[in-house]
């Protein structure tokens, strides 16, 4: 069953991308990234020396803040620094830097749907732009569901909060390399396939879930072109700036 | 673990304890070759659960969970309250998850842990999401009058999985749950009727139908840990703190997946890994509403 959208997108058909690097100049890294009417300013200022005090000194720690755009900051906001931590923790190589904090600051310009992926988007950007050494990017989408089981992406908020469920995923980017296909499967299934996080709001069936991880796949594997575009050109100017 | 010859020489002659503190990953993964690990568990199987309800003589509703070590007490208390203006026939659920500084090492008076809000904000999006509760049910008069329930769990003990826990209690508190009797008095104000009074006046009849609330679908979850190929159920916080990537899995009665929560984490989870998980979680889920209707049952006697 078709569902219309509000905004008369289909239902595979994500909102149009904005992704802009180096806007802030104290900070060492800085993105921000739009999706649609969601936007996210982040910065990163690092490596500093040392480490919190339950941190593990052998590796490198990062350290995340979220400002919200409005209000004080309650259990939402610390769930939401959790998460962007330990999904870039995953993708940053710790073993480089150890006994370093890298604070990466998120800065909530406005929440229209998609708030989580747009932060771990503009998170990613953000640390490539500061030049912290990361395994692969991360690629962020979110998928609700409807009472049919009729799957759209990247809902805005009145569609997240009308529909039975929605799930946010985030998964590696997609892999250009020289080796043959064959050798980089784990498991029967291409590196990018995995699901690096997921969080779910509401209940679904399992096999509704197993869809919109399907659905969430072919996403990022778009998205992850867009990025590759995105973070390329600029690494002629950013050779300059360093010399 | 950059060593390269040493642990080779010297397993033979450390004792397990410092092998245990000194090379970690290692002596896990010396177990899970052999599909077991350190406490004797075989992979997918869960530490042994208690719940014991009514644990909390003052409140109307409690319970204390055990899973292995890690233990949380949960309690609620009813207060009337005005309904909000758009939800005028609801009541209220506030849920808030303490972790004291018994319960861990880590934990200390002036620095909170950090997991504490994160697991609060995740049950009550869990309890919502399942749809356990049905508001309507704790409304007193539309409009005037409907009860607030705040649940309290407090962790006692952190031993790993404390989701899973915290959940389990707050599940049996609300099953244990009574709602007091009331009736509107002279005066358009709600009192509690206690035994002396007798049949007071119009609201008896309907309150005393609604002393427990009814359970519809009931959320159950497992935690799991992913390292490699390798999946533990129900870590122990040793376990949690090595391989650092969990999943949990909260699935309700009528087998509808309420949540799945991978916080980032080293591994990858494929979809061969979430479907193991969300089979191991399914056996879970049996043995957890077997305990619990056990608990009930043993409460009705009394």
């Amino acid at each position: 069953m078709e569902i219309d959208r509000l905004d008369g997108r289909k239902a595979n058909q994500l909102r149009p991308l904005a992704c802009s690097r180096n806007i802030l100049n104290r900070a060492h890294g800085s993105a921000s990234w739009t999706q649609g009417d969601t936007k996210v300013l982040v910065a990163v200022y690092g490596p500093k020396a040392g480490t919190k005090k339950n941190e593990n000194p052998e590796k490198a720690c990062i350290e995340v803040i979220w400002k919200p755009k409005s209000g004080q900051i309650g259990k939402s906001e610390r769930e939401y620094e959790m998460i962007v931590k330990r999904t870039l923790q995953s993708i940053c190589i710790l073993n480089i830097n150890p006994n370093t904090t890298t604070s990466v600051i998120v800065q909530v310009i406005n929440d229209d749907g998609a708030l989580l992926p747009c932060a771990i988007n503009a998170a990613c950007a953000a640390l490539v732009d500061a030049g912290i050494p990361l395994k692969h990017l991360a690629v962020a989408i979110c998928c609700c569901l409807a009472d049919s089981g009729y799957i759209i992406l990247d809902p805005t908020k009145l569609e997240e909060q009308s529909m039975k469920a929605y799930a946010y995923l985030v998964f590696p980017n997609s892999i250009l390399s020289v080796r043959p296909e064959g050798s980089l499967k784990v498991q029967g299934e291409p590196m990018e396939h995995g699901v690096i996080t997921s969080g779910t709001q509401g209940a679904m069936s399992v096999d509704d879930y197993l869809n919109c991880l399907e659905r969430g796949r072919a996403a990022t594997a778009k998205m992850s072109t867009v990025l590759r575009r995105n973070l390329q050109p600029q690494i002629a100017s950013d050779l300059s700036k360093a010399g | 673990m950059g060593l390269p010859d040493a642990p080779g020489d010297l397993s033979s002659e450390v004792d397990v304890e410092a092998f245990r503190r000194l090379f970690p990953l290692r002596f896990y993964e010396r177990h899970l070759t052999e599909s077991i690990r350190p406490d004797g568990r075989p992979l997918g199987r869960a530490r042994d659960t208690t719940i014991a309800l009514g644990a909390v003589a003052s409140a109307e509703g409690s319970a204390l969970a055990k899973i292995g070590s890690t233990t949380m007490l949960a309690a609620i208390k009813m207060e009337v309250m005005t309904p909000s203006m758009d939800s005028p026939d609801q009541g209220c659920i506030a849920i808030d998850f303490h972790m004291p500084p018994i319960c861990s090492p880590i934990v200390r008076p002036g620095r909170p842990a950090e997991i504490a809000p994160v697991v609060s904000k995740q049950l009550s999006d869990t309890i919502s999401s399942s749809g356990m509760i049905n508001l309507k049910e704790l409304s007193l008069v539309s409009g005037k009058a409907a009860w607030m329930a705040y649940l309290d769990i407090y962790c006692l003990d952190a031993d790993g999985a404390l989701f899973d826990a915290a959940l389990l209690s707050a599940v049996a508190a609300f099953s244990h749950l009574q709602i007091p009797a009331v009736s509107l008095n002279d005066d358009g104000i709600i009192v509690v009727v206690s035994e002396e009074n007798g049949g007071k006046l119009e609201k008896d009849a309907v309150n005393k139908e609604r002393m427990k609330l009814t359970l519809k679908s009931i959320p159950f979850s497992l935690t799991c840990v992913l390292h490699k190929n390798y999946i533990l159920a129900d870590p122990t916080a040793e376990e949690e703190s090595i391989m650092e990537t969990v999943v949990t899995v909260v699935l309700d009665s009528s087998s509808q997946l309420v949540s799945l929560y991978k916080p980032g984490g080293p591994v990858l989870a494929y979809t061969s890994a979430i479907q193991d998980c969300v089979a191991l979680t399914r056996q879970r889920m049996k043995e957890l509403q077997k305990i619990l209707d056990e608990a009930n049952s043993g409460m009705e006697v009394d």
